[in-house]
Protein backbone atom coordinates (compact mmCIF):
# COMPACT_ATOMS: atom_id res chain seq x y z
CA UNK A 1 0.00 0.00 0.00
CA UNK A 2 2.26 2.54 -1.19
CA UNK A 3 1.34 6.17 -0.93
CA UNK A 4 1.15 8.42 -3.62
CA UNK A 5 4.08 10.79 -2.99
CA UNK A 6 5.28 14.43 -3.29
CA UNK A 7 6.94 14.59 -6.65
CA UNK A 8 10.42 16.49 -6.90
CA UNK A 9 11.36 19.15 -9.21
CA UNK A 10 12.63 16.96 -12.22
CA UNK A 11 13.63 19.86 -14.74
CA UNK A 12 15.85 21.90 -11.78
CA UNK A 13 17.75 18.44 -11.54
CA UNK A 14 17.78 17.36 -15.23
CA UNK A 15 19.40 20.81 -15.80
CA UNK A 16 21.86 20.74 -12.90
CA UNK A 17 23.13 17.72 -13.68
CA UNK A 18 23.42 18.42 -17.36
CA UNK A 19 20.65 15.15 -17.88
CA UNK A 20 23.16 12.71 -16.18
CA UNK A 21 21.67 10.20 -13.84
CA UNK A 22 24.46 8.01 -12.85
CA UNK A 23 25.61 9.35 -9.17
CA UNK A 24 28.90 8.53 -7.82
CA UNK A 25 28.21 5.60 -4.76
CA UNK A 26 31.78 6.11 -3.37
CA UNK A 27 30.38 9.51 -1.76
CA UNK A 28 28.36 8.26 0.91
CA UNK A 29 26.02 9.96 3.59
CA UNK A 30 29.01 11.46 5.68
CA UNK A 31 32.00 11.35 3.40
CA UNK A 32 33.71 14.62 4.39
CA UNK A 33 34.77 16.49 1.37
CA UNK A 34 37.67 19.53 1.33
CA UNK A 35 37.77 21.77 -1.64
CA UNK A 36 41.12 21.77 -2.53
CA UNK A 37 41.23 25.35 -4.80
CA UNK A 38 39.27 28.52 -4.44
CA UNK A 39 35.46 28.71 -6.64
CA UNK A 40 36.85 30.52 -10.21
CA UNK A 41 34.75 32.78 -12.48
CA UNK A 42 32.31 31.06 -15.30
CA UNK A 43 32.57 27.69 -12.99
CA UNK A 44 28.98 25.92 -12.40
CA UNK A 45 27.44 27.82 -9.30
CA UNK A 46 26.89 24.42 -7.96
CA UNK A 47 29.87 23.48 -8.74
CA UNK A 48 31.47 27.16 -6.79
CA UNK A 49 28.76 26.80 -3.74
CA UNK A 50 29.97 23.84 -2.82
CA UNK A 51 34.66 24.96 -3.18
CA UNK A 52 32.51 27.40 -0.96
CA UNK A 53 31.10 25.08 1.61
CA UNK A 54 33.76 22.86 1.60
CA UNK A 55 36.44 25.10 2.81
CA UNK A 56 36.39 22.99 6.36
CA UNK A 57 35.41 19.34 5.78
CA UNK A 58 31.54 19.04 5.26
CA UNK A 59 29.35 16.10 4.64
CA UNK A 60 28.25 14.71 1.57
CA UNK A 61 24.37 15.19 3.34
CA UNK A 62 25.34 18.90 4.70
CA UNK A 63 26.25 20.19 1.11
CA UNK A 64 22.63 18.40 -0.17
CA UNK A 65 20.65 20.68 3.21
CA UNK A 66 22.80 23.59 2.51
CA UNK A 67 21.96 23.49 -1.45
CA UNK A 68 18.95 21.74 -1.28
CA UNK A 69 19.44 19.09 -3.78
CA UNK A 70 19.05 15.58 -3.21
CA UNK A 71 21.81 13.16 -2.46
CA UNK A 72 21.92 11.63 -5.40
CA UNK A 73 22.50 15.15 -7.23
CA UNK A 74 25.30 16.21 -5.33
CA UNK A 75 27.02 12.86 -5.45
CA UNK A 76 27.08 14.03 -9.20
CA UNK A 77 28.44 17.08 -8.80
CA UNK A 78 30.72 15.75 -6.52
CA UNK A 79 32.08 12.77 -8.87
CA UNK A 80 32.39 15.97 -11.17
CA UNK A 81 34.62 17.61 -8.73
CA UNK A 82 36.51 15.04 -7.88
CA UNK A 83 37.68 14.23 -11.44
CA UNK A 84 38.46 17.83 -12.02
CA UNK A 85 40.86 17.56 -8.51
CA UNK A 86 38.79 20.43 -6.94
CA UNK A 87 38.08 18.42 -3.95
CA UNK A 88 39.27 15.97 -2.12
CA UNK A 89 37.36 13.18 0.23
CA UNK A 90 37.40 11.52 2.91
CA UNK A 91 35.38 8.72 2.67
CA UNK A 92 34.19 6.33 6.01
CA UNK A 93 35.97 3.72 7.37
CA UNK A 94 35.05 1.01 5.23
CA UNK A 95 32.74 -1.64 6.35
CA UNK A 96 33.37 -4.80 5.56
CA UNK A 97 29.87 -5.42 4.48
CA UNK A 98 26.37 -3.95 5.32
CA UNK A 99 25.63 -6.17 8.71
CA UNK A 100 29.28 -6.74 9.73
CA UNK A 101 30.42 -4.76 12.65
CA UNK A 102 33.03 -1.78 13.26
CA UNK A 103 35.83 -3.10 15.59
CA UNK A 104 35.57 -2.56 19.03
CA UNK A 105 38.33 0.27 19.35
CA UNK A 106 36.38 2.23 17.45
CA UNK A 107 33.57 1.58 19.37
CA UNK A 108 35.25 2.88 22.48
CA UNK A 109 36.14 6.07 20.97
CA UNK A 110 32.82 6.55 20.32
CA UNK A 111 31.20 5.95 23.87
CA UNK A 112 34.23 7.87 25.19
CA UNK A 113 33.37 10.74 22.67
CA UNK A 114 29.63 10.59 23.51
CA UNK A 115 30.46 10.39 27.02
CA UNK A 116 32.08 13.07 27.85
CA UNK A 117 29.21 15.65 25.51
CA UNK B 1 24.43 34.53 -9.27
CA UNK B 2 27.22 36.41 -9.37
CA UNK B 3 30.35 35.61 -7.21
CA UNK B 4 29.23 32.61 -5.66
CA UNK B 5 32.06 33.41 -2.63
CA UNK B 6 30.76 36.63 -1.51
CA UNK B 7 27.12 36.49 -0.21
CA UNK B 8 26.68 33.25 1.33
CA UNK B 9 25.39 33.75 4.91
CA UNK B 10 26.90 33.57 8.00
CA UNK B 11 28.43 29.65 8.24
CA UNK B 12 27.29 27.70 10.85
CA UNK B 13 30.03 26.28 13.13
CA UNK B 14 32.31 24.14 10.63
CA UNK B 15 33.81 20.70 11.53
CA UNK B 16 37.61 20.99 13.20
CA UNK B 17 39.99 20.84 9.94
CA UNK B 18 41.34 17.51 11.36
CA UNK B 19 38.02 15.74 10.81
CA UNK B 20 38.75 12.71 8.92
CA UNK B 21 36.11 9.96 9.85
CA UNK B 22 32.19 10.35 9.90
CA UNK B 23 29.76 8.01 11.36
CA UNK B 24 25.96 6.98 11.36
CA UNK B 25 23.45 6.26 13.64
CA UNK B 26 19.48 6.31 12.65
CA UNK B 27 16.50 6.93 14.70
CA UNK B 28 13.77 4.68 13.12
CA UNK B 29 9.92 5.63 13.86
CA UNK B 30 6.30 6.79 13.10
CA UNK B 31 5.19 10.38 13.08
CA UNK B 32 5.32 12.67 15.72
CA UNK B 33 7.16 10.00 18.24
CA UNK B 34 9.91 12.31 18.77
CA UNK B 35 13.09 11.88 16.34
CA UNK B 36 13.34 15.45 15.13
CA UNK B 37 12.99 16.09 18.86
CA UNK B 38 16.09 13.59 19.69
CA UNK B 39 18.04 14.34 16.78
CA UNK B 40 17.80 18.49 18.42
CA UNK B 41 18.23 17.64 21.75
CA UNK B 42 21.97 16.27 21.78
CA UNK B 43 22.94 17.82 18.07
CA UNK B 44 25.50 20.83 18.21
CA UNK B 45 23.68 22.26 14.91
CA UNK B 46 20.19 22.81 14.43
CA UNK B 47 18.34 19.57 12.41
CA UNK B 48 18.73 19.79 9.06
CA UNK B 49 16.85 18.75 5.90
CA UNK B 50 17.01 16.86 2.95
CA UNK B 51 15.99 14.17 0.84
CA UNK B 52 17.31 11.62 -2.11
CA UNK B 53 14.79 11.07 -5.11
CA UNK B 54 13.87 7.41 -6.21
CA UNK B 55 12.19 6.29 -9.40
CA UNK B 56 10.53 3.17 -9.48
CA UNK B 57 13.00 1.69 -11.81
CA UNK B 58 15.60 2.05 -9.41
CA UNK B 59 17.00 5.20 -7.57
CA UNK B 60 18.57 8.11 -9.11
CA UNK B 61 17.24 11.03 -11.13
CA UNK B 62 15.76 9.36 -14.67
CA UNK B 63 16.80 9.85 -17.45
CA UNK B 64 13.96 11.68 -19.72
CA UNK B 65 12.11 14.27 -18.46
CA UNK B 66 9.09 13.17 -19.36
CA UNK B 67 9.52 9.58 -17.62
CA UNK B 68 10.95 11.31 -14.57
CA UNK B 69 8.55 13.52 -13.91
CA UNK B 70 5.80 10.45 -13.59
CA UNK B 71 8.54 8.41 -10.99
CA UNK B 72 10.21 10.68 -9.21
CA UNK B 73 9.29 10.55 -5.76
CA UNK B 74 11.17 11.83 -2.64
CA UNK B 75 12.32 10.49 0.59
CA UNK B 76 12.93 13.19 3.37
CA UNK B 77 14.62 12.78 6.48
CA UNK B 78 16.34 15.09 9.09
CA UNK B 79 19.94 14.80 10.61
CA UNK B 80 21.94 16.55 13.00
CA UNK B 81 25.63 15.76 14.14
CA UNK B 82 28.03 15.57 17.19
CA UNK B 83 32.02 16.40 17.05
CA UNK B 84 32.72 12.96 19.24
CA UNK B 85 36.99 14.29 18.55
CA UNK B 86 38.86 15.96 16.29
CA UNK B 87 39.11 13.24 13.98
CA UNK B 88 34.87 11.78 14.77
CA UNK B 89 32.04 13.34 13.75
CA UNK B 90 28.50 11.47 14.12
CA UNK B 91 25.66 11.85 12.45
CA UNK B 92 21.88 11.21 13.86
CA UNK B 93 20.00 10.71 11.11
CA UNK B 94 15.99 10.83 11.55
CA UNK B 95 14.38 8.35 9.59
CA UNK B 96 10.45 8.02 8.64
CA UNK B 97 9.76 4.23 9.12
CA UNK B 98 7.42 3.94 6.59
CA UNK B 99 7.85 1.80 3.74
CA UNK B 100 8.82 3.27 1.06
CA UNK B 101 11.94 4.82 3.28
CA UNK B 102 13.43 1.06 3.39
CA UNK B 103 13.66 1.12 -0.50
CA UNK B 104 16.59 3.85 0.75
CA UNK B 105 18.23 1.89 3.17
CA UNK B 106 21.28 0.08 1.78
CA UNK B 107 21.63 3.35 -0.52
CA UNK B 108 21.58 5.94 2.47
CA UNK B 109 22.34 3.68 5.45
CA UNK B 110 25.19 1.02 4.27
CA UNK B 111 27.75 0.96 7.34
CA UNK B 112 25.52 2.69 9.85
CA UNK B 113 26.92 1.63 13.02
CA UNK B 114 22.90 0.83 14.72
CA UNK B 115 19.61 2.09 14.73
CA UNK B 116 17.65 3.71 17.39
CA UNK B 117 14.05 2.65 17.22
CA UNK B 118 11.43 4.99 19.13
CA UNK B 119 8.41 4.00 20.35
CA UNK B 120 5.28 5.93 21.45
CA UNK B 121 3.26 3.21 23.45
CA UNK B 122 0.15 5.00 22.54
CA UNK B 123 1.11 3.46 18.81
CA UNK B 124 2.84 0.31 19.07
CA UNK B 125 1.33 -0.49 15.86
CA UNK B 126 3.87 2.27 13.83
CA UNK B 127 6.91 0.38 15.61
CA UNK B 128 6.02 -3.43 14.26
CA UNK B 129 7.64 -2.50 10.62
CA UNK B 130 10.48 -0.93 11.34
CA UNK B 131 12.16 -4.03 13.86
CA UNK B 132 10.86 -6.52 11.44
CA UNK B 133 12.64 -4.27 8.59
CA UNK B 134 16.02 -3.99 10.46
CA UNK B 135 16.01 -7.48 11.28
CA UNK B 136 16.02 -7.71 7.68
CA UNK B 137 18.76 -5.62 6.97
CA UNK B 138 20.59 -7.47 10.34
CA UNK B 139 21.17 -3.75 11.42
CA UNK B 140 21.96 -3.52 15.35
CA UNK B 141 19.02 -1.83 17.21
CA UNK B 142 18.06 -0.58 21.04
CA UNK B 143 14.49 0.13 22.18
CA UNK B 144 14.10 3.60 23.37
CA UNK B 145 10.51 4.31 24.98
CA UNK B 146 9.66 7.80 24.39
CA UNK B 147 7.14 8.96 27.19
CA UNK B 148 4.66 11.24 26.21
CA UNK B 149 3.08 13.41 29.62
CA UNK B 150 -0.36 12.89 28.58
CA UNK B 151 0.42 9.00 28.26
CA UNK B 152 -2.00 7.15 31.05
CA UNK B 153 -1.68 3.87 30.51
CA UNK B 154 2.82 3.98 31.86
CA UNK B 155 3.32 0.36 30.12
CA UNK B 156 6.40 -1.37 31.54
CA UNK B 157 9.71 -1.92 29.72
CA UNK B 158 8.30 -5.66 30.21
CA UNK B 159 5.19 -5.01 29.25
CA UNK B 160 6.25 -3.44 25.82
CA UNK B 161 8.97 -6.07 24.95
CA UNK B 162 6.42 -8.54 24.98
CA UNK B 163 4.24 -6.36 23.16
CA UNK B 164 6.41 -5.96 20.28
CA UNK B 165 7.52 -9.66 20.42
CA UNK B 166 11.61 -8.05 21.02
CA UNK B 167 13.66 -10.53 21.98
CA UNK B 168 15.89 -10.52 25.39
CA UNK B 169 19.24 -9.51 23.86
CA UNK B 170 17.71 -6.42 22.33
CA UNK B 171 18.08 -3.44 25.05
CA UNK B 172 15.58 -1.73 26.06
CA UNK B 173 15.40 2.09 27.56
CA UNK B 174 12.82 5.27 28.71
CA UNK B 175 13.86 8.53 27.65
CA UNK B 176 12.30 11.73 27.45
CA UNK B 177 13.39 13.07 23.59
CA UNK B 178 13.32 16.41 24.59
CA UNK B 179 16.18 16.17 27.54
CA UNK B 180 19.44 16.21 26.14
CA UNK B 181 20.95 14.03 29.06
CA UNK B 182 18.25 11.31 28.29
CA UNK B 183 18.75 11.63 24.30
CA UNK B 184 22.17 11.09 25.77
CA UNK B 185 21.96 7.78 27.18
CA UNK B 186 19.75 6.55 24.66
CA UNK B 187 23.18 6.98 22.63
CA UNK B 188 25.32 5.17 25.02
CA UNK B 189 23.05 2.46 25.15
CA UNK B 190 23.19 1.83 21.65
CA UNK B 191 27.31 2.16 21.32
CA UNK B 192 27.66 0.22 24.51
CA UNK B 193 25.26 -2.70 22.64
CA UNK B 194 27.33 -2.26 19.64
CA UNK B 195 30.62 -2.82 21.33
CA UNK B 196 29.02 -5.91 23.82
CA UNK B 197 28.76 -7.08 19.98
CA UNK B 198 31.64 -6.51 18.86
CA UNK B 199 33.72 -7.77 21.75
CA UNK B 200 31.91 -10.77 21.19
CA UNK B 201 32.95 -11.43 17.70
CA UNK B 202 36.34 -10.51 17.98
CA UNK B 203 36.82 -12.94 21.08
CA UNK B 204 34.75 -16.01 18.97
CA UNK B 205 37.33 -18.26 17.28
N1 LIG C 1 5.39 15.66 25.90
C1 LIG C 1 6.33 15.30 25.05
N2 LIG C 1 6.27 15.78 23.80
C2 LIG C 1 7.22 15.41 22.92
C3 LIG C 1 8.25 14.51 23.27
N3 LIG C 1 9.02 14.26 22.17
C4 LIG C 1 8.47 15.00 21.18
N4 LIG C 1 7.41 15.70 21.61
C5 LIG C 1 6.56 16.58 20.81
O1 LIG C 1 5.88 15.76 19.86
C6 LIG C 1 5.82 16.41 18.60
C7 LIG C 1 6.41 15.55 17.53
O2 LIG C 1 7.80 15.39 17.73
P1 LIG C 1 8.84 15.30 16.52
O3 LIG C 1 10.20 15.26 17.12
O4 LIG C 1 8.60 16.36 15.52
O5 LIG C 1 8.45 13.90 15.90
P2 LIG C 1 9.00 13.17 14.59
O6 LIG C 1 7.90 13.21 13.59
O7 LIG C 1 9.28 11.76 15.03
O8 LIG C 1 10.25 13.88 14.13
C8 LIG C 1 6.52 17.75 18.77
O9 LIG C 1 5.54 18.73 18.96
C9 LIG C 1 7.37 17.55 20.00
O10 LIG C 1 7.57 18.76 20.70
C10 LIG C 1 8.28 14.02 24.61
O11 LIG C 1 9.14 13.26 25.02
N5 LIG C 1 7.30 14.44 25.45
MG1 LIG D 1 10.58 14.83 12.31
Amino acid sequence: MRKPVDTGDPDRLYTVTGGRSRADDAFDLVTLVVSECEPSAGMQSEHARILDLCRHPTAVVEIAAELKLPITVVRILLGDLLAMGRITARHPRAAQSVASLPDSALLKEVLHGLRNL
Amino acid sequence: MGSATSELPVRRTPLADAAETGLKIVIVGGFGVGKTTLVRSVSEIRPLNTEEVMTQAGVGVDETRGVAAKTTTTVAFDFGRISLNERMVLYLFGAPGQERFWFLWDRLFSGTLGAVVLVDTRRMDDSWYAIDRLEHHKTPFVVAVNRFDDDTRRYSLDEIRQALALPSHVPMIDCDARVRQSGKEVLITLVDHLYELAMAQETTP
